[in-house]
């Protein structure tokens, strides 16, 4: 395990914790332990690891960029998470909780969603296990991503608008949590990133190793046993960006988050807690809670999970911020010269990549392409006119 | 990587001494009265805090202020909106605090709101605020046991109470930890679910209040869930008293201002007194 596991009291450095409502803490307890039998429980892995081969298509493929390369003056492989079912890397935690959820005795999904792609993995989870299961979405995100509300209703989930505050993924989190405090007994909330109390950000980092194990085999293989200079990836919560940290934490790879410049928790660099957890968090001189600003509705939110934070912290990965304006050109770029539609989130590590190329000439990049683009599109096709 | 110690395990014994707002609690009670305790927000109009002064007047024990915050996940929709609307009216932590500096309610206050307003503030700043304001006591729903430590030590030093809260799901074994650490009084959550009204008092509620009574003689108040007088002293049957905030503060949102607030409060008093019977009663 090359990412350190957290303190009993889940914190990674100064960061994490579970400041929940009393009427989670058992819960959040529970679900520890669950998780920790199930994790090194062969039977539960097994059954994990074929769903993931037959059902969400892993492992997912490493993809050399030739074209996109020669223009960057540098080497990128993209790790293909946009090619699993669903379309997206969150079907790898989304799966794992599922299976948890049923071991545990609940027939009940609750889950969040930003841009959409958390909550139609969910949904899709949903109805594989035949569980309920709501979806929480802010008012604004329901607009801009029409598609995957339509998704999740067709994949028979009920997809409830989060109206309160920005309306948008932040307040889809407390409307989640407030669910789950009036419904803990029989349901499972299925948070989508290493954020939230503990044990989530672990479990759900744990759930997301695949992806760091899987490149760096790939890697290995690529490059006759080396490592790429650069791992990157978009950093919203962080979920893909942890994932594919842990299979390079333990290396000479230097570890690079990329943060809208309209979200930038880590760049912003003050703690807080919200939302369970002691983290980087956008907030006002008082504390209260900041709305976040980018066009990726899966990165509009105001925090960041706490392992970043540490990571950060410690000096272990740094953490860059793109603009709106670098990640619609980014996005027209690798579909461009290399035929892959990138969904807006994963353009942002690209977007960095792009904008700092001179200091990146010549070493090779291992880009975690969280997620495909369709979703984008419509959104895309108004920007770009 | 340096050595970090585990904050979320280190939890301070409570101070021995009971501050302001328990030993008023436990005053009212020894005089065989319910408690009542009314929550109002802080900011939410421009008499909030004449509405502070109305409900003490109206017969409260002690008063809960709501410091508005952007992401209360403990509340329902009632106070939800009337936080919201403070906060865009420029209620701030300072501002509420600097408004109840002028109240002279002549019970004790209690401020209610969410970790990160003290902790951005710094622990030791906050309380020093809250005790300079003249608030007694702190609830922070969002801060368990476990992570309460570094808190309570600065609320501790200040001489704030801080308040902590039981709920339905706690296992047995938990709740003597929580009365342990809790001053002021124990808030027994009556529901699993959020702040708000409901049509019926929920069994829970009994059940929670029974259980802390058990394995304390903190003062046990009830809330969330409790709406009306006749729930009120439903509860109060197990209860030594209730918080009672969405009501009243639907009641406000509706514009029934301080006149209504006490009107309400007064009603909820009336019910308690006539439930506790007089006031020779021996105190539990």
């Amino acid at each position: 395990m090359a990412l350190a596991e957290p303190s009993p009291s889940g914190r990674f450095g100064d960061f994490g914790g579970r400041y929940v409502p009393e009427t989670l803490v058992p819960a959040c307890q529970e679900l520890e332990d669950a998780f920790r039998e199930a994790w090194s429980d062969r039977g539960f892995r097994t059954e994990l690891d074929d769903l993931l081969r037959d059902y969400a298509g892993r492992p997912s493929p490493l993809t050399e960029c030739h074209r996109l390369s020669e223009e960057l003056g540098l080497r990128l492989l993209l790790k293909r998470e946009d090619l699993n079912h669903t379309g997206s890397h969150k079907i790898n935690n989304v799966l794992g909780q599922a299976l948890l959820a049923r071991r545990m005795g609940k027939t009940r999904l609750v889950a969040e969603t930003g841009a959409g792609q958390h909550g139609v993995a969910t949904a899709t989870a949903a109805a594989l296990l035949g569980m309920e299961c709501v979806v929480y979405m802010g008012e604004v995100d329901m607009g801009r991503q029409a598609l995957n509300v339509f998704r999740m209703r067709l994949l028979g989930a009920e997809v409830v608008p989060a109206s309160s505050g920005s309306r948008t993924l932040k307040d889809a989190v407390n409307e989640a949590m407030r669910d789950w405090v009036a419904t803990v007994e029989s349901t499972h909330y299925c948070l989508g990133s290493v954020m939230g109390p503990h044990p989530y950000p672990w479990m759900v980092r744990e759930l997301h190793t695949v992806i760091g194990d899987e490149a760096r085999a790939q890697c290995a293989s690529l490059l006759d046993g080396g490592v790429p200079d650069v791992v990157t990836a978009c950093v919203g919560g962080g979920s893909n960006a942890i994932g594919i940290f842990s299979g390079f934490a333990d290396t000479a790879a230097e570890l690079v988050g990329v943060e809208p410049a309209g979200g930038a928790a880590v760049g912003r660099g003050v703690p807080g807690v919200v939302h369970g957890m002691k983290s980087y968090l956008m907030q006002d001189e008082f504390g209260q809670v900041q709305e976040a600003q980018s066009i990726s509705a899966g990165l509009d939110y105001p925090g960041v999970g706490p392992e970043h934070s540490h990571l950060a912290a410690v000096g272990r990965a740094r953490y860059e911020q793109v603009t709106d304006a670098q990640v619609i050109a980014a996005f027209q770029l690798l579909s461009r010269t290399e035929g892959i539609i990138p969904a807006l989130e994963p353009a942002h590590a690209l977007a960095w990549v792009s904008r700092d190329r001179a200091v990146l000439t010549g070493r090779t990049v291992l880009l975690n392409l969280s997620g495909r683009g369709d979703k984008d599109v419509a959104q895309m096709m108004e920007v770009l006119g | 990587m340096s050595a970090v110690v585990d904050e979320g395990l280190v939890v301070p014994d409570a101070p021995a001494e009971p501050g302001a707002l328990e030993t008023a609690l436990r005053a009212g009670r020894a005089a065989g009265r319910k408690l009542l305790v009314p929550y109002v927000t802080g900011g939410y109009g421009e008499e909030w805090t004449e509405v502070v002064r109305a409900v003490a007047d109206a017969g409260a024990d002690a008063v809960e202020v709501g410091i508005p915050f952007s992401d209360p996940v403990m509340d329902g929709p009632v106070i939800q909106e009337a936080s919201e609307l403070a906060l865009r009216r420029g209620a701030t932590p300072v501002s509420v605090l600097d408004d109840l500096r002028d109240v002279d309610a002549g019970v004790p206050l209690a401020a209610m709101t969410y970790y990160n307003l003290g902790f951005h503030m710094g622990h030791e700043r906050f309380a020093a605020s809250l005790a300079e304001a003249g608030v007694a006591a702190a609830i922070l729903p969002d801060l368990p046991l476990e992570e309460c430590g570094p808190w309570a030590v600065a609320a501790d030093a200040a001489g704030v109470e801080t308040v902590l809260l039981a709920a339905p799901t706690a296992p047995d074994a938990r709740l003597p930890r929580i009365v342990r650490r809790s001053r002021g009084f124990v808030y027994a959550v009556g529901l699993l679910g959020v702040t708000g009204e409901r049509d019926a008092l929920a069994s829970s509620s009994l059940v929670i209040a029974r259980r802390l009574k058990a394995v304390t003689d903190l003062p046990v108040l009830v809330g969330v869930g409790v709406s009306t007088p006749e729930q009120a002293v439903e509860v109060c049957a197990e209860a030594d008293g209730v918080v009672i905030g969405s009501a009243l503060v639907r009641r406000l949102l509706q514009g029934e201002g301080p006149v209504g607030a006490a009107r309400f409060v007064g009603e909820v008093r009336r019910g308690l007194d006539a439930l506790a019977g007089p006031p020779a009663r021996k105190s539990g």
